[in-house]
């Protein structure tokens, strides 16, 4: 188990720098001088432009930008933003917001996904089945925009119960809403997810073998059936993970919420090459670090699965 | 190798709380301001709040709440006496400026005339890298190619000083309202002289607002507490208790906030509301025009540019005569309403009507009416010297959404003049468009379209939205236009005394730009936006910022 650890930390070093040379590049290949921009209309004078230029290595090929990158990230310094403040501290400005709006979707998509799915699967064919499967896909097709702006007008604006927007008090309470709406398109997979899995586990003879065994629906649902169905959930579980930080992108912006997303769109708006890199980077480290959580789930869930180096 | 269940399952729970917790304690802060604030919509500012280093306005609405200058400016434009006693001069050249004593900073520290030339000589070094620093340029002894002292800046007593300009300019006292040339306290230097970034983070005014609580009045991204200053004596006393401005990355989420009631007051608006917000808000609708001037430009003079084919047919009178058939066959009423549901105003002349000195109907003006038939009988004599042959684009970025109104120019090109074939040419960021219209390191410009160009003024003068677009090499003048005539009217403008005699100047030089029309006037951008129901006294003033220390709770 330990050495498995060990083994996925040191696969996850080469994908890390691999994304922050692949996104540097990105950003350094968007076309423009993002220095330029800062003027507005108006032409800034050419020497105070190429001071400019200096101070964030602008003026020097890819690789030394890149290196110098590095550099300071190595020494735990993600640079400076164009504002002038710290890109460490505005990571840990947004993160934990960020992380909050997550961990809440991923607790909405997995209960009521679930939920719904183990019941729809139990149910098969029948009008809850029936009608879960239209629901589902209703949500599965529209786009996150819209359900963002659907719920901000109907359930912020005309019926008053959550606020429209989120602002300076990112608490738990007013994270609902945004939270419901980021759910909302994974509880749809998860509902179906959940039915196929559970409808074929059904089927199985360990299911048949327990209720002739004379165990009781309630202990063999729970336990025998519902356990063993989770397995594909949990795997789409980590995928839902990337899915939650990039509609957060979306979700943020619609809702003003200071979380990630909103501060990465702006970053990537500047061409902020510090603020963009440092925030996926991070990103992607999260990403692994979920993904090697749920792979060491799956022991839980199913005892024939074996760690080995 | 078997892993323990339980050891799994209680790992990942601690896991999740510990994210969760950490989530906690860093959240929080104070809700929406303290109560009976005015809540406004802002942006994070792009730069530590350093008067000479903010150009974009999320930053510039704090700096004007918290800073006071030596004139501030009425809702129409007319500049007041804010901190001045008085700024004189015989020869225009030769400022002398005296400060109202016993004005002090939000610390208690008086507002000297040191408090203004350290500020201003900060602001002008090159090495300081200040955003702002072109507004020092006409003060002697700046420069943009090493760090020089400003020598022109003379202290004569606390509240005295005199600054001495390289050339006459008239409307110097009028720029003296911009927040580049506010004051700054002792505390905002270091060893060396310098402003420092900290004090960017945590600045302290003299203006009719104060940080609310220091420090953590600023929550970046989030919002800025802005208190009354009880020490501010000036023109501009707050009528409310405080002010709280709200970031907004999107304005669709500012608009749902004011109609939603977590906002009082709002100063722009988003695309998607531009047709409603008249029936959403009704008489709490704002819809004015601004200082804000758009136009394209096709370069005049093409020696610096890389591709000088691409702008063959628009030198000498050919050009002249087809940049005015292209302006007559502009339908700008058409194009202002049905695109921008009359949130722009279809321009007049260079400048904008909200600017003291804006005059209607100068003569070659009618250039700006629509006239297909006009437009047609040009473009034919245009022919007759060269016959039009290629096509012709205009430039813009796809980030600020332009491209609805380029294609419909291009429509009224393409229908109104024989074999223009006129079409859109995007550029996916503002940086990128910006990058090839200015001058790339060997001095040459890479643009190969006309491209769209546009003015906000500075400070409510005419001179601001000619000189630095239209002088001869002027800072702005993406165009290199070029025109004698002009600049000696201009020039004239600049030195003369009276304001009335020196916009006369200003209106001349008008008529020839209407003749050589460097670049194509479109529109007047409108100051969009409403207020809500708990608020009284929303005006907003010549530069389309809410004049917030007059704003009331009911």
């Amino acid at each position: 188990m330990v050495f498995y650890v060990i083994r996925r930390i040191l696969q996850a070093i080469p994908v890390l720098i691999g994304t922050t040379f692949l996104i540097y590049f990105l950003v350094f290949a968007m076309p423009g001088n993002p220095v330029q921009a800062l003027f507005g209309d108006k032409t800034p004078n050419p020497a105070l432009l190429a001071e400019l230029e200096k101070q964030y290595h602008l003026n020097e090929p890819f690789i030394v930008q890149y290196l110098y990158y590095l550099r300071d990230v190595v020494t735990g310094n993600f640079g400076v933003s164009f504002s002038g403040q710290s890109v460490n501290d505005v990571l840990a400005r947004t993160f934990p917001v960020t992380a909050r709006l997550a961990l809440m979707a991923v607790v909405i998509e997995m209960v009521v996904g679930v939920t719904i799915g183990l019941v729809a699967g139990l149910r098969k064919g029948k009008l809850f089945d029936l009608s879960s499967l239209v629901i589902s896909l209703l949500f599965l097709s529209v786009p996150i925009f819209v359900i963002c702006f659907i719920g901000q007008f109907f359930l912020g604006f005309k019926l008053g119960w959550f606020r429209t927007t989120v602002g300076a008090d990112a608490s738990i309470p007013n994270l609902i809403l945004p939270a419901i709406v980021l759910a909302s398109s994974l509880v749809a997979i998860n509902i179906r997810l959940t039915r196929g899995s559970v409808i074929e586990t059904l089927n199985n003879d360990f299911v048949r073998t327990a209720y002739s065994k004379g165990l009781s629906r309630r202990r063999v649902i729970p336990v025998h059936v519902l356990r063993n169905s989770l397995i594909p959930v949990t795997t789409q579980l980590g995928a839902d993970f990337g899915i939650l930080l990039v509609g957060a992108t979306v979700t943020e912006g619609i809702f003003n919420v200071p979380g990630v997303g909103n501060t990465l769109y702006q970053a990537i708006i500047r061409g902020e090459r510090p603020t963009v890199v440092s925030f996926v980077t991070v990103m992607v480290l999260l990403y692994l670090v979920v993904n090697i959580i749920i792979d060491l789930i799956y022991a839980v869930l199913d005892p024939r699965i074996r760690y080995v180096k | 190798m078997r892993i323990s269940r339980m050891g799994a399952i209680v790992g990942g729970i601690a896991l999740a709380t510990t994210v969760a917790l950490a989530g906690c304690s860093t959240g929080g802060g104070s809700d929406s301001g303290a109560s009976g604030y005015i809540t406004a919509n802002g942006s994070e500012p792009q730069n530590p709040l350093i008067p000479t280093n903010t150009n974009e306005v999320g930053g510039g609405k704090i700096l004007d709440a918290i800073f006071a200058g030596l004139v501030y400016y009425e809702a129409d434009g007319t500049p007041v006496n804010d901190l001045a006693e008085s700024i004189t001069s015989d020869d225009q050249q030769t400022y002398t400026i005296k400060i109202k004593s016993g004005e002090k900073f939000s610390n208690g520290e008086e507002v000297t005339s040191d408090s203004f030339i350290n500020a201003w000589k900060d602001g002008a070094l090159l090495s300081n890298e200040r955003l702002n620093s072109y507004f020092f340029e006409d003060i002697e002894g700046f420069s943009y190619d090493e760090d020089s002292d400003l020598t022109g800046l003379k202290k004569v007593d606390d509240q005295t000083f005199t600054v001495t300009l390289k050339s006459k300019l008239a409307d110097f006292p009028l720029r003296l309202g911009y927040s580049a040339f506010y004051p700054l306290p002792t505390e905002a230097f270091d060893s060396d002289g310098k402003v420092t970034k900290a004090f960017g983070e945590n600045p302290i005014g003299n203006g009719p607002y104060k940080l609310d609580g220091g420090k953590k009045a600023w929550q970046h991204d989030v919002q800025i507490d802005l208190a009354t200053n009880k020490t501010y004596t000036g023109g501009r006393k707050a009528d409310n208790t405080g002010l709280t401005i709200k970031f907004y990355a999107t304005l669709d989420a500012a608009y749902q906030d004011l109609l939603g009631g977590n906002l009082d007051v709002l100063d722009a608006l988003p695309e998607s509301a531009f047709s409603t917000f008249k029936s959403d808000l009704g008489d709490r609708a704002i819809n004015t025009p601004g200082a804000v001037f758009q136009s394209f430009t096709i370069p005049s003079d093409l020696t610096n540019y890389t591709d000088q084919s691409a702008f063959a047919h628009f030198v000498g009178d050919e050009g002249k005569l087809r940049r005015q058939a292209i302006s007559y066959a502009i339908d700008r009423d058409t194009i202002t309403d049905k695109i921008f549901d009359g949130t722009r105003t279809p321009a007049e002349d260079f400048t904008s009507p909200t600017i003291a000195g804006f005059k209607k109907d100068i003569p070659g003006s009618e250039v700006l009416k629509y006239d297909p038939d006009k437009a047609a009988e040009l473009w034919a004599q245009a022919d007759a010297i060269s016959p039009w042959s290629g096509s012709f684009s205009i430039a813009y970025n796809t980030d600020g959404g332009h491209k609805a109104w380029v294609d419909a120019v291009c429509n009224n090109l393409n229908n109104n003049l024989k074999g223009m074939d006129c079409s859109g040419k995007a550029y996916p960021t503002f940086a990128q468009a910006r990058t090839l219209i200015s001058k790339n390191d060997a001095g040459k410009r890479d643009i190969t379209t006309a491209f769209r160009s546009g003015w906000q003024a500075d400070y409510p003068g005419l001179f601001n939205f000619l000189g630095p677009l239209y002088a001869t090499n002027a800072s702005s003048n993406d165009g290199d236009y070029s025109n004698p005539e002009f600049d000696k009217l201009i020039q004239e403008g600049s030195a003369s005394a009276d304001t009335d005699a020196a916009n006369a100047k200003f209106q001349q030089a008008e008529e020839i730009l209407f003749q050589d029309l460097p670049a194509i006037p479109l529109w007047y951008q409108n100051t969009v936006g409403g207020y809500g129901e708990n608020v009284e006294n929303v005006k907003v003033d010549w530069h389309s910022v809410p004049i917030y220390y007059q704003i009331t709770k009911k």
